[in-house]
């Protein structure tokens, strides 16, 4: 059979359609990794004291995945529930909860001394690092994790007040990078799920 | 006082502290899944919580709690907006309708433990008695379990 010369560029547009349709595919593609590996939103920025009196930044940390959230040693309902749930995370991680670590940061400095959380954050058993600073440096680490926390006053509450605040459980990668936030009340079951994902990845 | 009022008192004391029938409402009220976290020291408050069920065909209104083992316990209420921050404040009276319950439960409502009169320890327990706005009262016994507990079974 013999093409004719309309057939046969007919058949020539088809071969360049089909290479612009690979083309867009891998083109696609590419920029999809791009954006998966593009600069996260924000990355964990903080010098704070530990439970055990040592002065602590990211850097402390970095290589492993860290689970950051917010609280005081005097709230009596959220933040226990989260390092419960924190808590059963970690229990569950298993022989991979050394690559993650979990951080207990203090909005209420002026009570949480680095002995209030020493008495508080290891009954958890989990491994919780729990760090504290001066009012400024809480200030300046809930601006950089862009988080919320106010004093509510309450005359039946030890010293007159109780705590708002950001209740977040936020994770960042191995590198310090943000990767998510997960709100109050996620279940434990939830997180781990997800957690295992990316720490055996 | 005369002498008629000082033995209808005890009598209604005796009727509510026994729950007694002729209580509207509160007589109804069935608790279920009480328990509380274990406490470091008494200068923290705790917290406990339980499912308080009305299984009767009237509303009851909770008033109020006490117990021994806290100056100042109150019903509070956690909430978090949908800025993810999260507030306590004191939750005032509980109406719960016929055939409804009030869920005290982490992170919502809870019985909110202040001035604690000893520390709350893991495998104790205290009674907590609550007040509803007929008369009549209920104790349950909280059982007390690990500072890392995350519901009624541990």
């Amino acid at each position: 059979m013999r093409l004719t010369f309309l057939q046969k560029i007919l058949w020539g547009l088809v071969g360049v359609a089909a290479l612009a349709f690979v083309w867009l595919l891998l083109w696609a593609d590419y920029r999809a990794d791009q954006a998966g590996e593009g600069e996260p939103a924000f990355r964990a920025d903080f010098e704070l004291t530990d439970h055990t009196g040592m002065v602590r930044t990211q850097e402390d940390y970095a290589g492993r995945w860290m689970l950051v959230f917010f609280g005081f040693a005097n709230c009596p309902d959220v933040c226990p529930t989260t390092l419960a749930e924190v808590a059963a995370v970690m229990d569950g991680l298993d022989e991979d909860a050394a690559q993650v670590q979990p951080l207990f940061i203090t909005i209420d400095p002026e009570r949480d001394t680095p002995s209030v959380l020493a008495d508080f954050v290891p009954r958890f058993e989990a491994g919780i690092v729990g760090l504290t600073g001066t009012p400024d440096q809480i200030d300046r680490t809930a601006d950089s994790f862009h988080i919320f926390y106010e004093k509510v006053e309450e005359a039946a509450a030890p010293g007159g007040y109780t705590m708002g605040h950001s209740s977040q459980l936020f994770l960042f990668d191995p590198e310090g990078g943000y990767v998510k936030a997960w709100s109050y009340g996620t279940p434990a079951e939830e997180i781990l799920a997800d957690l295992r994902g990316r720490v055996a990845g | 006082m005369t002498k008629l009022t000082i033995p209808l008192l005890a009598t209604l004391t005796a009727l509510a502290l026994a729950g007694g029938p002729t209580l509207a409402g509160s007589e109804d009220v069935v608790v279920e899944d009480a328990w509380a976290r274990a406490s470091i020291g008494v200068n923290r408050p705790g917290a406990a919580y339980m499912t308080i069920r009305n299984t009767g065909d009237e509303a009851v209104t909770l008033t109020g709690i006490s117990t021994p083992l806290a100056m100042m316990p109150e019903i509070h209420e956690s909430k978090t907006n949908a800025e993810g921050v999260s507030s306590m404040a004191p939750a005032g009276e509980i109406t719960i309708a016929p055939g409804e319950a009030a869920e005290l439960a982490p992170g919502g409502l809870h019985a909110m433990l202040m001035q604690l009169q000893q520390p709350m320890t893991e495998g104790d327990s205290f009674p907590l008695t609550l007040s509803f706005s007929d008369g009549g009262d209920v104790t349950v016994d909280v059982p007390i379990l690990g500072i890392a507990a995350r519901g009624p079974e541990g």
